[in-house]
């Protein structure tokens, strides 16, 4: 069984944000919600390195652990995903998240936080599979198309990777061996649970 | 003293084995393999259901589109 997960090789990524349009296309998520975003360390400094961040669907998710309507799941592909029609917009979620995945979209005239929102590696949510209310409370199911993230499959010096854990690990293996450096996995160990150096 | 040894090795290599990551929560979500039903916008060559060849078309897909050394001259 395929066990979904995301490897940012910040030796590659040029902050383009081609990631960030990507996933706000696909799912035509609101005005003020990114389910993705590029951060930059040491910006303007020789040597920045910039990283694509998003829910990595942890294999020990901390959103999981603290949601109090137990909203969230995880699906047999290691993605978690969480049901819209549960969740309260408390954001313990957010508190509890080391990567800033959930999101909460503003509604009504004073800014009352709505329900969260948050990356579900292209794989819709609780409802019917391809449906228009699939689509419009958690966009686009691509993996149900058999087909990967949109984020990763844009990216244009494929930094960005997504897919099988086995199979990603794999092509970000061949990269260190050919240059020779930067095994350091952003967020691998904090998501998947491998305190690797630097990660 | 043997059982006693290979006890003990359980006990210690169990902390070296892989979280579980069963399906939990409260969704009733289907499998991903269960298809959209929409032929459109499904990958060309895949029938919904099939596990082997989902598994097998994201292979690919991660293999063609993210993976440029297996596409460039050596």
């Amino acid at each position: 069984m395929a066990r979904m997960k995301f490897i940012c090789d910040a030796e590659r990524c040029i902050e383009c944000n081609g990631c960030v349009t990507a996933c706000k296309n696909e799912h035509e998520v609101p005005w003020g919600v990114n389910r993705r975003r590029v951060v930059t360390l040491n910006d303007g400094v020789p040597g920045e390195k910039s990283i694509s961040v998003a829910c990595m669907h942890c294999s020990d998710a901390p959103c999981m652990a603290v949601c109090p309507v137990n909203c969230f799941y995880k699906t047999d592909e290691g993605v978690v995903l969480h049901d819209k029609d549960i969740c309260i917009g408390c954001g313990y979620c957010s508190y509890a998240c080391p990567f800033g995945a959930p999101q909460f979209p503003s509604s009504g005239a004073f800014g009352l936080r709505g329900k969260m929102d948050k990356c579900t590696f292209c794989a819709g949510g609780p409802e019917e599979h391809g449906s228009q209310a699939e689509f419009d409370k958690y966009g686009r199911n691509r993996l149900a198309e058999g087909k990967l993230p949109a984020c990763a499959e844009m990216c244009s010096t494929k930094a960005l990777l997504a897919g099988d854990g086995d199979v990603v690990a794999d092509i970000l293996r061949g990269r260190v061996v050919q240059r020779g450096k930067g095994a350091e996995v952003w967020g691998w160990g904090t998501a998947y649970g491998n305190q690797a150096k630097g990660a | 003293m043997k059982a006693a040894i290979i006890l003990s090795s359980l006990v210690l290599l169990a902390a070296c084995g892989e979280t579980r990551q069963d399906k939990a929560g409260v969704g009733s979500d289907k499998p991903a393999v269960a298809g959209t039903g929409v032929a459109v916008y499904t990958d060309p060559g895949w029938k919904a259901g099939d596990q082997a060849g989902w598994s097998n078309h994201l292979k690919a897909r991660a293999h063609y589109g993210q993976n440029d050394h297996s596409r460039t001259s050596k």
